[in-house]
């Protein structure tokens, strides 16, 4: 699947921005800037991690600046980022 | 007791931080916007949004509602899609003119429905912003089974008047008394437009007295400072609550008795004094100044 540079979210509070790009290395490299890091850091990569896992992606780099996300909101904007990579909707036309 | 719908309070569906929030506030139902507040650039983003919004956060017994793009854009197909499978209590139309486009999107919600197993569960309800919409409207409000409401959007009704908002609403006098009259005789909700100047509350608690006494079951609001003072307009008075007790437990007192016509105070009680005497009874519950077990 051919990735594109695409981006997702915001940095308002309770956002997370979040870019996607195509990495050479394949599989999956996450880097994540947080205000909530230490206390959250690990259950942010790893709902960055499932959703990318989910939508079957691979060569994907993923670095994300949240403002304190739910994880809800975390998941529509790694899938959204995703979409926009890939061209690949989710949704039916 | 039947579901209240005092304040839909309308939240954009771009913005994680006020979706989050939104229900703490305590409105009666939750209109999250794919429409008019998202931009074209962002109506995936706020689907995409909207949908995990529904399937995890937990909004209690708030009733959750979404405003749809129309279906003749590229975006309204996917938004049914999206809205049905997160489980959305109601989907809103936006501009609607006629029948024929409530059936086009039930048509829609019932593809998806039967997809996922969960046929009839998801309601419509339809905003009417132009003068071919309040012509139609009881066409529209009995449109559907599936139809629970119809609202009056002013703004671009307003625009389709050639005429703009005035502080008295004469403008939109037809439309409200239409709408009223088209959802009471289709038995479904009707709910009165946004007010949007925020730092005139005595003007918006003024329009709510008026639209409660044309008979609208709730107003649209934008705003969570304008659900306290719907609620305190809505809220039945000490004198109506003890006269609708007085009512209801005449009435049981007749089933028992197995008697038919009866009087309180000196007054026949017929169907819609007892309608209304339930009416008042669900709002003090829902206002918090009557518990269920008082009655």
């Amino acid at each position: 699947m051919e990735i594109k540079n695409a981006n997702a979210g915001t940095l308002e509070s309770g956002d997370i921005l979040v870019q996607v790009a195509p990495s050479e290395q394949g599989g999956l490299d996450i880097t994540l800037e947080s205000s909530v890091a230490y206390q959250f850091g690990d259950r942010i990569r790893e709902v960055i991690a499932e959703t990318a896992k989910e939508f079957g992606v691979d060569g994907v780099k993923i670095n994300a600046v949240d403002k304190g996300a739910l994880d809800c909101t975390i998941r529509a904007r790694v899938a959204t980022a995703l979409v926009r990579a890939t061209g690949k909707d989710i949704w039916k036309d | 007791m039947q579901r209240l719908r005092r304040t839909m309070m309308f939240v954009p569906g771009n913005n994680p931080a006020m979706m989050a929030d939104a229900h703490i506030y305590g409105p009666d139902s939750i209109m999250l916007d794919l429409e008019d507040a998202v931009t074209m650039t962002e109506k995936d983003a706020a689907r995409m949004l909207v949908y995990n919004a529904l399937k995890s956060v937990d909004y209690g017994d708030t009733e959750m509602v979404v405003r749809i793009n129309p279906l003749n854009t590229p975006y309204g197909k996917k938004d049914v899609e999206a809205m049905v499978k997160a489980g959305v209590d109601v989907i809103r139309m936006p501009k609607t003119e006629t029948a024929e486009e409530v059936r086009e999107v039930e048509r829609e919600i019932e593809k998806v429905e039967k997809e996922i197993g969960c046929l009839g569960r998801t309601k419509i309800m339809a905003a009417i912003e132009s003068a071919l919409g309040v012509v139609n409207a009881y066409d529209i409000a009995t449109a559907s089974p599936r139809m629970m409401g119809i609202a009056l959007g002013a703004e671009d009704y307003s625009a389709n008047l050639k005429t703009q908002r005035s502080d008295s609403g004469e403008e939109l006098r037809l439309a409200r008394e239409t709408i009223i009259v088209a959802a009471r005789a289709a038995g479904i909700d009707a709910f009165d437009t946004v007010y949007s100047n925020l730092n005139d509350m005595d003007a918006f608690r003024r329009e709510v007295e008026y639209i409660k006494t044309l008979g609208f079951d709730g107003k649209s609001i934008i705003n969570p400072r304008q659900i306290e003072v719907v609620n305190e307009v809505f809220a039945p008075t000490q004198k109506a609550i003890d006269k609708a007790l007085a009512i209801l437990a005449a009435i049981k007192e007749a089933e028992k008795k197995g008697s038919g016509v009866i009087a309180v105070n000196g007054k026949m009680v017929d169907r819609p004094v007892v309608i209304r005497a339930q009416r008042t009874i669900d709002l003090a519950i829902a206002s918090g100044i009557l518990k269920e077990e008082d009655i």
